[in-house]
């Protein structure tokens, strides 16, 4: 059986990794819009990881409902993302400062 | 025994009647408003004049009762109530006989204007006022009817609403009667922080607690009280009894209808100041100071204003600065303790100025509302019975011995001769010189309108002019006639027991060493006795003079008078810019005040509160807005950061705490 603390490394490590990819990358929308389901995933990974230490399938219930919300997110952002690349020609995070106050 | 339900019901019918022209003019039609009108008057008329016949000939004792309590704030009672005894009941007769008889001449006065309704409702409500004035037991109304007749006043000299002119003048008497009002008011509130009592006869009780009482107005110096309150009170009475200096309203109120000008402005509203001080007696009594500035003031104001009278060409303005110049004699009679010769003055004044005003007002129908004496003349052919009337006031404005002005007039010079306190002689020679000059401008008023050459046929245009002066209607003439026959033999009748008996018992007190009436009553035998005395005195040649002066200016040598004016240049300049007090109140009043205005306008309102306030406080809110919009980036990857963040040192701190 692999260890709880090897899961939730793991699970560190790829939350870690978007939160990067959010900051580090400035020049695709696409890859933000991967990072927050990564980020997403990595959280899955803790409820699971829990859910099977402690016997509870609660967390593992959690977990569909996360993977659903994440669709119909991932759904609405890819809309957003493609009125906003008709009207703006462009997905460069850079240039999209429109809340500049 | 005089019931409470037939002083309300001279009160009230005038203000009922007024109502129903007023508000229901529209429906009631002109035969209407002014048969209301008509009927509320001659109801009051009637039963003043029954009051007063229960107070004289049957002994009913004076009443003094509250009708009505409005409010009691502290211990002070606020109330409507009447207090009507000798000396108010004279007051109410000649009020509501005037009025009646000026709201008949109106019929003829007013006949084409469109405003006629409105003209009737305001005069009734003016009655009224006026009853509410005199009638009252206590101070606070008394300055609500002193405030009503302003009002009333106000609305009347601006009735043609259309002339800017007018408007200009009911501002100005509005304003003039306002620093006299605000005098009145600080008066009656001494009053009552002295006494706590609004009540006369509560006040008048504790009048000596008021003098023995002291205050310090400028630090460091003592007054005494009573001297402070009636000084205060006359200030009022200066503004509406139109005493220099606040007399400037008065000749400008004569762009009224003349109506007005005679009700109003010439026989009763005007004299509500002398009312008031009569009424006052007691308080005025026990300051000598008060009593001299009531001299020296209605001194200069009888002789100054009379000379302004001689130079003036509009026929109502002579008769205005007339009325000043005889409001200025009452106030003399004030001043020198003759509080009865006072009310004798202004009842005979009331009726006599009256008729001269209406028959001025006859001349100006006959004339085509023309006012300028300078194109009249020769009127005695054309308007018989406003001649004769106009002479028989001029005679009683002159104090011509018989006439009812005679009797008045003399009393008052002669109880000034009798005076002793400071100020006396000067108050002396200048109604002594007065009589002269009045005797001047009245017969130059006579002359110049009735007599000498028919001016009116060429106008100022110089072609000739159709129309001819002709009689007014007999609503017009009837009034006159009415007028004139007091202003002949009031005096004669009523001398005897007005002035030298005890007509207003206690009504009005004066101090044993005041009372100079009692030194002119000795000299007194009887009132032909008394006409024939003046025979040989010296305001009856004076008269003479000014008599014989104006006849030898306007009939003999009419070229004289424009001679005598280049000679005296810089004086007559004088006279015929009124002394320059409307130059000055213009320079120093209006402009300071509208410089005052400018520098609060920038200072207070642009500066501080549209500039510190108003945009001070946006200006903070932006500047700190602009700070804080630089943490606004627009970029996605900042908010990011921020939350994490955020989050981070919440878990720090939950974890480490």
């Amino acid at each position: 059986m692999i260890q709880l603390e090897f899961v939730l490394l793991l699970a560190g490590l790829l939350f870690a990794l978007s939160v990067a990819g959010i900051f580090l990358n400035r020049k695709n929308m696409i890859l933000l819009l991967m990072c927050i389901e990564l980020m997403l995933l990595a959280v899955n990974f803790n409820f699971i990881a829990f859910a099977r230490q402690l016997g509870d399938l609660n967390g593992q219930v959690y977990v569909f409902f996360i993977m659903t919300v994440a669709a119909a997110e991932a759904a609405i952002g890819l809309a957003i993302l493609v009125v906003l690349f008709r009207g703006k020609k462009s997905i460069n995070v850079e240039q999209l400062n429109e809340m500049k106050g | 025994m005089i019931r409470q339900s037939v002083l309300l019901t001279i009160v009230l019918a005038p203000l009922i009647a007024a109502i129903l022209a007023g508000v229901f003019g529209r429906f009631i039609g002109r035969r209407g408003a002014h048969t209301v009108t008509i009927a509320g008057v001659a109801i009051s008329f009637v039963l003043s004049a029954w009051v007063l016949k229960l107070l004289l000939v049957d002994g009913a004792p004076p009443v003094n009762e509250a009708v009505y309590t409005w409010l009691v704030s502290d211990n002070i009672r606020m109330e409507v109530g009447f207090l009507v005894d000798r000396l108010t009941a004279l007051m109410m007769v000649v009020v509501t006989f005037v009025s009646l008889c000026v709201h008949v001449y109106t019929i003829g006065y007013m006949h084409d204007d469109p405003g006629y309704q409105r003209f009737f409702s305001y005069i009734s409500l003016f009655t009224f006022s006026m009853l509410m004035l005199v009638m009252a037991n206590n101070f606070m109304q008394l300055f609500f009817g002193w405030e009503a007749v302003g009002l009333v006043s106000y609305l009347l000299i601006g009735f043609w609403y259309t002339r800017p002119s007018a408007i200009f003048a009911n501002l100005k008497a509005f304003l003039v009667n306002r620093v006299g009002d605000f005098g009145f008011l600080l008066g009656i509130a001494g009053v009552v922080y002295f006494t706590g009592s609004l009540d006369y006869q509560t006040v008048f009780e504790q009048r000596e607690l008021i003098a023995a009482n002291t205050m310090q107005i400028i630090p460091g110096i003592e007054w005494q009280a009573i001297t402070v309150i009636c000084i205060l009170l006359f200030i009022g009475a200066m503004g509406k009894s139109a005493q220099v200096p606040l007399h400037v309203w008065l000749p400008d109120s004569m762009e009224g209808p003349t109506p007005i000008s005679a009700l109003i402005h010439a026989a009763t509203m005007v004299t509500a100041g002398i009312f008031m001080v009569a009424r006052m007696s007691p308080l005025f009594e026990l300051s000598e100071v008060a009593l001299s500035t009531v001299l020296v003031v209605g001194a200069t104001t009888a002789f100054f204003m009379g000379l302004l009278g001689m130079v003036n060409n509009d026929i109502k303005r002579v008769v205005a600065y007339s009325t000043l110049s005889q409001l200025g004699y009452m106030t003399v009679a004030l001043g020198v303790s003759a509080y009865s010769a006072a009310i004798f003055h202004l009842m005979t004044h009331a009726f006599f100025k009256a008729l001269l005003f209406l028959a001025a007002g006859s001349v100006i129908i006959g004339m085509h509302h023309e006012q300028d004496m300078r194109k009249m003349g020769g009127l005695k052919k054309y308007m018989p019975i406003t001649y004769w009337t106009a002479l028989i006031g001029a005679l009683a404005l002159v104090a011509f011995p018989g006439t009812s002005g005679f009797f008045s007039k003399d009393a008052i010079i002669a109880a000034t001769a009798a005076a002793s306190i400071p100020g006396a002689t000067y108050a002396y020679w200048c109604v002594l010189l007065g009589v002269f000059v009045t005797a001047f401008y009245t017969f130059r008023l006579i002359f110049m309108t009735f007599e000498g050459p028919e001016r009116f046929r060429t106008d100022a245009h110089g072609h000739h002019d159709s129309h001819t002066p002709h009689e007014s209607p007999w609503v017009v003439t009837v009034p006159l006639i009415v007028l004139a026959v007091p202003s002949l033999v009031i005096g004669w009748l009523t001398v005897q027991p007005v002035l030298f008996g005890d007509y207003f018992g206690t009504a009005i007190f004066v101090e044993a060493a005041h009372d100079t009436v009692a030194r002119v009553a000795e000299t007194f035998h009887g009132p032909g006795a008394f006409s024939l005395h003046a025979l040989l005195t010296v305001p009856f040649w004076l008269m003479v003079a000014g008599v014989a002066t104006a006849w030898v200016f306007y009939v003999k040598k009419p070229e004289l008078p424009s001679q005598i004016a280049a000679r005296l240049g810089p004086l007559y300049k004088l006279l015929e810019n009124k002394f320059y007090f409307d130059e000055l109140y213009q320079a120093v009043f209006a402009r300071g005040s509208r410089r005052l205005g400018s520098v609060l306008w920038r200072a207070g309102d642009v500066a501080l509160i549209d500039g510190a306030i108003v945009n001070g406080s946006a200006h903070v809110v932006g500047w700190f807005s602009g700070v804080l919009r630089r943490l606004q980036s627009g970029y996605l990857y900042h908010y990011a950061f921020a939350m994490i963040i955020g989050l981070s040192a919440l878990l720090a701190w939950y974890v480490l705490r």
